[in-house]
């Protein structure tokens, strides 16, 4: 099962995604640079983490024009995995695969933070372990993180269960003091319609590995893999099985 | 042919530097300050103008120079 990692000029997660999900077992990761024009071979995208064309002009606002980002429009149109973190998050906004916007933090600071993440929905094709009320830790890195949409576009991600996850407190309730950067509602991250495109400011790529402080994030990583094993995610023409219960962080997956 | 661009951030986006700068502002005897919006002004230079690099323009303008979704432009030419 082979992950594409995007690299733009400017990434600087795409080393942490790479390594992410190479450690896990049957995950396997390959870097695509932002010129090139093809994505044959992948099973799922990854968006990384970073500073994209110096986040010029906005965030993500250049980076969603390189090459690269016709075929990744075209996978995800297809039902493809496609996941953004950060700065990925915010280039899946500025290409329109994901609603809203991710603007400067309130309190005009850049966070750099570990923090608590409320599982929002009882299923998804990234949350498959995570039933809805899981908490979850992630670090936050971001200067760029306060997400933004108008009251329309609210109502629809949560009338649709788009709202993936939220920032809360250590308990799991949704506070103010709990938002590290004024995102409307609390919101860390959402996902397209159909389920298969997920944006969120958390790194799951550096937190996946207890030695890091948490393994979290790569519970993302293999329910990715999870869904296109189970032919959840169309578009992707692997055939693998899924063998015992594994590696202390999740599932084991062999390619057949 | 010149053309200057001024992105703004719309009413209902936060503007969190614009409430700071309008806080120094007061803080250095400006009580009269009300309110600071903080956007982007762009200046183009072009070879050339007529309708269709004027439309070309606008679209640029929507599609890369301000996002939409927070942001408005206004497009003027000298």
């Amino acid at each position: 099962m082979k992950f594409a990692v995007i690299q733009f000029p400017g990434s600087n997660c795409d080393q942490d995604c790479l390594r992410a999900i190479n450690g896990l077992d049957g995950l396997r990761a390959e870097y695509v640079w932002h010129k090139e024009t093809s994505l044959a071979g992948f099973d799922a995208v990854v968006l990384p983490g970073g500073f994209a064309y110096g986040d010029y002009l906005r965030c993500g606002a250049i980076a969603r024009f390189s090459p690269i980002m016709n075929e990744v429009v075209r996978a995800a149109k297809e039902g493809q995995l496609v996941l953004g973190t950060c700065n990925g998050f915010q280039v899946l906004c500025e290409a329109g695969l994901l609603p809203g916007a991710l603007v400067r933090n309130r309190g005009l600071r850049f966070v750099c933070d570990m923090v608590s993440l409320r599982i929002e929905v009882p299923d998804s094709a990234f949350t498959q372990d995570c039933p809805q009320g899981t908490l979850l830790r992630m670090p936050i890195a971001h200067g760029e993180g306060c997400y933004f949409a108008d009251p329309e576009t609210l109502r629809e991600l949560n009338g649709n269960g788009q709202v993936m996850m939220r920032y809360c407190d250590a308990t799991g309730a949704i506070t103010p003091e709990s938002n590290p950067n004024g995102s409307i509602e609390n919101i860390a991250g959402i996902c397209n319609r159909e389920g298969n495109i997920f944006g969120l400011m958390p790194h799951p790529d550096r937190a996946s590995d207890v030695r890091l402080g948490s393994a979290d994030g790569a519970k993302i990583f293999l329910s990715m893999a999870e869904t296109i094993l189970a032919g959840r995610a169309p578009g992707c023409g692997v055939s693998l099985f899924l063998t015992g219960t594994g590696t202390g962080v999740g599932k084991t997956f062999v390619a057949i | 042919m010149k053309a200057k661009v001024v992105v703004m951030p719309k009413a209902a986006v936060l503007d969190p530097q614009g409430a700071a700068v309008r806080e120094a502002m007061q803080h250095l005897g400006m009580r009269e300050v009300k309110n600071v919006r903080i956007g982007k002004y762009l200046e183009i230079d072009l070879e050339r103008d007529d309708a269709d690099v004027e439309a070309r323009l606008h679209k640029l303008c929507r599609d890369l120079l301000s996002n939409p979704v927070i942001e408005d432009y206004q497009l003027v030419k000298e």
